[in-house]
């Protein structure tokens, strides 16, 4: 009887001490690293859609505008490289491997931004209604694109945020040793618009 | 550059001038905070801030509207601002529209027809739930077709009437509105996380000392309970999506109108006339 009820008291004494960890802010890190993590795949979500898109609006172009050889060319390679370079959950602290991916991107944006702007010589080409659909599908993905980074880049801030201050600095040092803060997106918006290509 | 130049020269001047130098600091970031928030208040289903839709059309569009809401739940709102205080519409848009939280929480179907006139700059921005079947295309051919013509020839109240009317077409004849789309964003299922099974088996240990210790009880409303209100608010969403509106379903709230905590990732177009 009295060992039985000592028993479910040490029981009793857990539950609350885990009650009492949880309540002081142990789940926050984890919390806050697992919203981060959801951000980042809607950011490559929304890369890869644009990904999707461009060998539709490459095939659809070359039909107007089959001597714009270089730029074609340019995208279909820029974008096989960005689809290549991919970064998983576990790596958005490895700011060299953010670099590449933001690097191959912005090539990709670059490279979009200039067969954009060749195509507008080309009227026929401007009014096939294919086009239209599909220029106004690649500005939608690229306003999406400037959101989940936005999106991203607001929840690492309140993950690091969370690492170096009071108290996630402490669970951060006895719980979560392993977490590490994550890489900033370096590059601005700027970056992510198409360049201004003028003739 | 120069005037910070020409105050700080003389000798009696020069220690003020990090004083005046750091209350210029803060108003400006006073500024920018103002700008920042300088959202028109949702009033109804049409804030016409800038003042372009006549009485009569805007009665009828918000019939309209409210219609809408009662059949598909589906918040649509129009709304024109004087001023995009600088910014591009599809930022501006976006920002509106979390703050406004349009559509349910759970399904993220709300729509925002957002019109500037003095920067010519119209948008549809669609909530994360409607972005299958109001598709950037189709919100792209409703601007360029039923709105920037009328926008053009100065008839703001037609144009945003057809917008209207486009939009409400696209999105009852979808059926596909009501049927259930598979999960794009991760953070929509709710994960147990590592520790759930504690929290179960936390949760049944909780209700039993509850029952049996009068003590506990005690102790577990006054210090437990407001322990916990306070951590949970520091673990909530960061940034935009920190408050899940607290309206569910209609958004009705003693005879206002209210967002029903709905959210919107960039889906839309924009355009111009």
């Amino acid at each position: 009887m009295t060992s039985s009820q000592s028993r479910i008291g040490t029981v009793l004494a857990a539950v609350l001490a885990l009650f009492t960890v949880a309540s002081c802010g142990y789940n926050t890190i984890p919390t806050l690293e697992e919203q981060a993590k959801a951000r980042w795949a809607d950011v490559q979500n929304n890369y890869q859609r644009r990904a999707d898109l461009i060998p539709n609006l490459v095939a659809t172009v070359q039909g107007y505008a089959k001597q714009e050889k270089d730029v074609l060319t340019a995208v279909v390679e820029a974008r096989a490289k960005a689809t290549q370079v991919k970064v998983d959950a576990s790596q958005l602290t490895d700011p060299e491997k953010m670099k590449q991916f933001q690097d191959a991107q912005n090539q990709l944006t670059g490279a979009l931004g200039r067969l954009l702007v060749v195509s507008e010589n080309y009227p026929d080409l401007k009014s096939n209604q294919n086009f239209l659909a599909l220029q106004s599908q690649l500005e939608g993905t690229e306003n999406r694109i400037a959101v989940a980074r936005r999106d991203y880049i607001e929840a690492v801030r309140a993950y690091n945020t969370e690492l170096k201050t009071f108290p996630g600095m402490l669970w951060a040092a006895i719980f979560f040793r392993s977490a590490k803060p994550m890489a900033e997106f370096t590059a601005g918006d700027e970056a992510q618009k198409p360049p201004q290509v003028k003739f | 550059m120069s005037a910070g130049r020409a105050v700080s020269c003389p000798a009696g001047r020069a220690g003020s001038t990090p004083a005046v130098m750091a209350s210029l600091v803060v108003l400006l970031c006073l500024a920018m905070a103002a700008l920042a928030a300088n959202f028109p208040p949702l009033t109804g289903r049409v804030v016409d801030q800038a003042g372009i839709i006549p009485p009569q059309t805007r009665r009828a569009l918000d019939a309209k509207l409210a219609d809408l809401e009662t059949k598909s739940g589906i918040q649509l709102v129009v709304a024109t601002v004087k001023s995009l205080d600088g910014l591009e519409i599809e930022p501006y848009a976006n920002d509106l529209f979390r703050t406004w939280k349009l559509g349910e929480k759970a399904k993220n179907n709300g729509v925002l027809l957002l019109v500037a006139p003095n920067e010519r700059r119209v948008r549809i921005e669609v909530g994360y739930g409607l972005e299958g079947t109001l598709t950037d295309a189709l919100s792209k051919v409703i601007i360029t077709n039923a709105i920037a013509p009328r926008f053009k020839a100065g008839d703001f109240g037609d144009g945003i009437v057809r917008g209207v009317d486009d939009i409400i077409t696209v999105l009852t004849t979808d059926a596909s509105e009501w049927q259930k789309r598979p999960s794009l964003r991760l953070d929509r299922q709710d994960e147990p996380g590592p520790l759930s099974w504690i929290v179960v088996a936390g949760l049944i240990g909780l209700v039993v000392l509850l029952v049996v210790s009068p003590g506990f009880r005690f102790f577990f409303f006054n210090v437990l309970l407001s322990s916990m209100i306070s951590s949970g608010r520091s673990s909530g969403r960061g940034g935009t999506f920190s408050t899940g509106g607290g309206f569910s379903g209609g958004g009705f709230s003693g005879g206002g109108f209210s967002g029903g905590g709905g959210s919107s990732g960039g889906g839309g177009a924009s355009g111009s006339w």
